[in-house]
C-alpha cells in the first residue's frame, strides 16, 4: 500500500476561495461534488466521453471525471452554479429554457458550459463549428436539435448583449 | 470509479521529476494532461503506486517557430496546437490537433503525453511520422534527442527509460511545394479512430510527385509506414491510375485486428480509401490551395 498522505487542494469556484484535503486519486468532479458540496456538476459515464462532468479550468473546458483534483491545485473554476448571476439566469441557460434544450436535464450543466466556451471562441458560430464545440457532450433525449437552437439563440442574444 | 491509491508527488523542475522517478521506482508514473493514464487507472487497467505530476514544471508549454522547423514543448496541450498560427504553417499538424476526441479533450491532454503513451490508435505519432520529427527527452545523463521513428518501439513501448522525460517535440519544416493531410474517421467524436492516414507530399509542377511519405494508423501494433505506397508515387505523376496503386499498396502494408471498430477486412478497405483521400488533398494544399480537413465522425 503506498504513502497515501492527503494533498491540500485550494481552487477558486466560481469566484470564491475554497479549499479541502483530499486522498490524490480523488477526482475534480468528486472533489466539486463530495467536499464542496456543489452537486449541479454531473457524473455520467465516468470514462471521459460523455461531458457531463463538463467545468471550465483555468478558462478551457475539461472533463472534471479524468483530472485528479490535485492537478487542479491553483485553478480558476467555473460550475454550472456559477452562471447565474444576481438571481438572474445566464443568457445561455434562458436560451436552453426557451428552445426545449434539454429533456432530463441530465446533460444541460456541461452542455450549458462547453456552448459558453465555444460562443467565447466562435461569438456567431457555423453550424459546423457547433457540432464540432459540442461533439464532447452527450445528450441522451433530445436528438441535439432543439440544442443547435438554443445554441443559436444564445449566440443571438449574447451578440445583442 | 476510483484509481487504487497512489501518492503524489508535485515537480517543480525536470530534474525534480527525474529524481523523483529514480527514488520512486518503477511503480512510479508521470502524469500530464492525463488523458489517457487517467481513464485507465480508474479501470484499474494500470495501477501506479506514485504519480509525479509535471503539469506544474514552467516553460514546457511553447511552440515556437526557430529557423526551419517547429518546436512544441511536451506540455503543448492539442488545443494550444489547434489554435495555434504558428503551429498552423504545417497544415498536416493543425489536421491532427484539431481532430483528437473532442473539446474538452484537446484541452487538456498534451503532445507529449500522446507520443510517451504510443498508443497504436494515438493520432500524434501517425501524423508526425509523415514529417522529420525528432523527441527531446532529459534524463539523469541530461538531453538527448532522438528521431521519432527510433523512438516507437511497440505498442505502447517507447525508447525513453524510466527515469526520463519528454520534454519537446521537433519537426523540420517541409521544403517548398509541400503539402501534406491527416485525415481520420472514428464513430464518434471521443473515441479513437478506427483508421487514421498521415500524407505529406513534395510536388515539382503540378503533377509529379518529388517526394512521399505515407503513414497509416490504428492498422498495427505501432504505426506504420507504408513505404511501398510511397514508391507507387515517388518520382512519378499523381494521376488516378499511380494515387490507385498506392492506395493498393498502403491497404497491403497494413496489419489490422478485427475489434469494436470494425473487423480487419473492412478496416483495410478504410485505410485505401483514407490514404487516396490524403493524397488528393496533400496534392492540393502542395499548389497552394486551402482546404480543410481532419477527422470525420457521424454527426459532424
Amino acid at each position: 500500500m503506498p504513502d497515501v498522505k492527503k494533498v491540500l487542494v485550494r481552487v477558486r469556484v466560481n469566484g470564491e476561495a475554497r479549499e479541502a484535503e483530499v486522498e490524490p486519486r480523488t477526482l475534480l468532479v468528486d472533489f466539486l461534488r463530495e467536499q464542496l458540496n456543489l452537486t449541479g456538476t454531473h457524473i455520467g459515464c465516468d470514462t471521459s466521453y460523455c461531458g457531463a462532468c463538463t467545468v471550465i479550468l483555468n478558462g478551457r473546458t475539461v472533463k472534471s471525471c479524468t483530472i485528479f483534483a490535485p492537478m487542479a491545485d491553483g485553478g480558476e473554476i467555473t460550475t454550472v452554479e456559477g452562471l447565474s448571476q444576481d438571481g438572474e439566469l445566464h443568457p445561455i441557460q434562458e436560451a436552453f429554457a426557451e428552445c426545449h434544450g434539454l429533456q432530463c436535464g441530465y446533460c444541460t450543466p456541461g452542455l450549458l458550459l462547453s456552448t459558453l466556451q465555444l460562443l467565447k471562441k466562435y461569438p456567431k458560430p457555423s453550424e459546423e463549428q457547433i457540432r464540432k464545440g459540442i461533439a464532447g457532450n452527450t445528450c441522451r433525449c433530445t436528438g441535439y436539435q432543439n440544442i443547435f437552437k438554443s445554441i443559436r439563440t444564445a449566440a443571438s442574444a449574447m451578440e445583442k448583449g | 470509479m476510483y484509481a487504487a491509491p497512489f501518492s503524489y508527488h508535485r515537480a517543480a523542475s525536470l530534474a525534480e521529476a527525474v529524481k523523483l522517478l529514480q527514488e520512486l521506482g518503477e511503480d512510479a508514473r508521470l502524469i500530464a494532461g492525463g488523458q489517457s493514464l487517467i481513464p485507465l487507472m480508474k479501470m484499474r487497467m494500470t495501477r501506479p503506486t506514485a504519480l509525479i505530476d509535471i503539469n506544474f514544471i514552467p516553460g514546457l508549454n511553447e511552440i515556437q517557430s526557430p529557423k526551419g522547423e517547429l518546436r512544441f514543448g511536451a506540455l503543448s496541450r492539442h488545443s494550444d496546437i489547434e489554435n495555434s498560427t504558428v503551429a498552423a504553417e504545417i497544415p498536416l499538424i493543425h489536421d491532427c490537433a484539431a481532430g483528437i476526441a473532442d473539446v474538452q479533450v484537446r484541452n487538456q491532454g498534451t503532445i507529449g503525453g500522446s507520443l510517451a503513451e504510443a498508443d497504436p490508435s494515438g493520432d500524434w505519432v501517425t501524423a508526425l511520422l509523415a514529417l522529420e520529427t525528432t523527441v527531446d527527452c532529459f534524463g539523469p545523463a541530461g538531453q538527448r534527442t532522438v528521431t521519432l521513428e527510433s523512438f516507437i518501439k511497440d505498442a505502447f513501448t517507447t525508447d525513453l527509460a524510466h527515469d526520463e522525460v519528454v520534454t519537446g517535440v521537433h519537426v523540420k519544416k517541409p521544403p517548398k511545394s509541400s503539402g501534406g493531410a491527416h485525415v481520420a474517421f472514428k464513430r464518434s467524436a471521443p473515441v479513437y479512430p478506427t483508421v487514421s492516414a498521415a500524407v505529406q507530399l513534395t510536388l515539382e509542377g503540378k503533377e509529379l510527385c518529388k517526394e512521399a511519405r505515407i503513414v497509416l494508423g490504428c492498422v498495427g501494433l505501432t504505426a506504420i509506414r507504408a513505404k511501398e505506397a510511397e514508391g507507387e508515387l515517388r518520382g512519378k505523376p499523381l494521376n488516378e491510375k499511380n494515387v490507385q496503386a498506392a492506395a493498393e499498396a498502403a491497404r497491403a502494408a497494413a496489419d489490422p485486428q478485427s475489434d469494436m471498430r470494425g473487423s480487419a477486412e473492412y478496416k483495410r478497405l478504410m485505410i485505401a480509401t483514407m490514404v487516396k483521400r490524403a493524397i488528393r488533398i496533400a496534392a492540393r494544399r502542395a499548389t497552394g490551395e486551402h482546404v480543410e480537413a481532419g477527422h470525420e465522425y457521424a454527426g459532424r
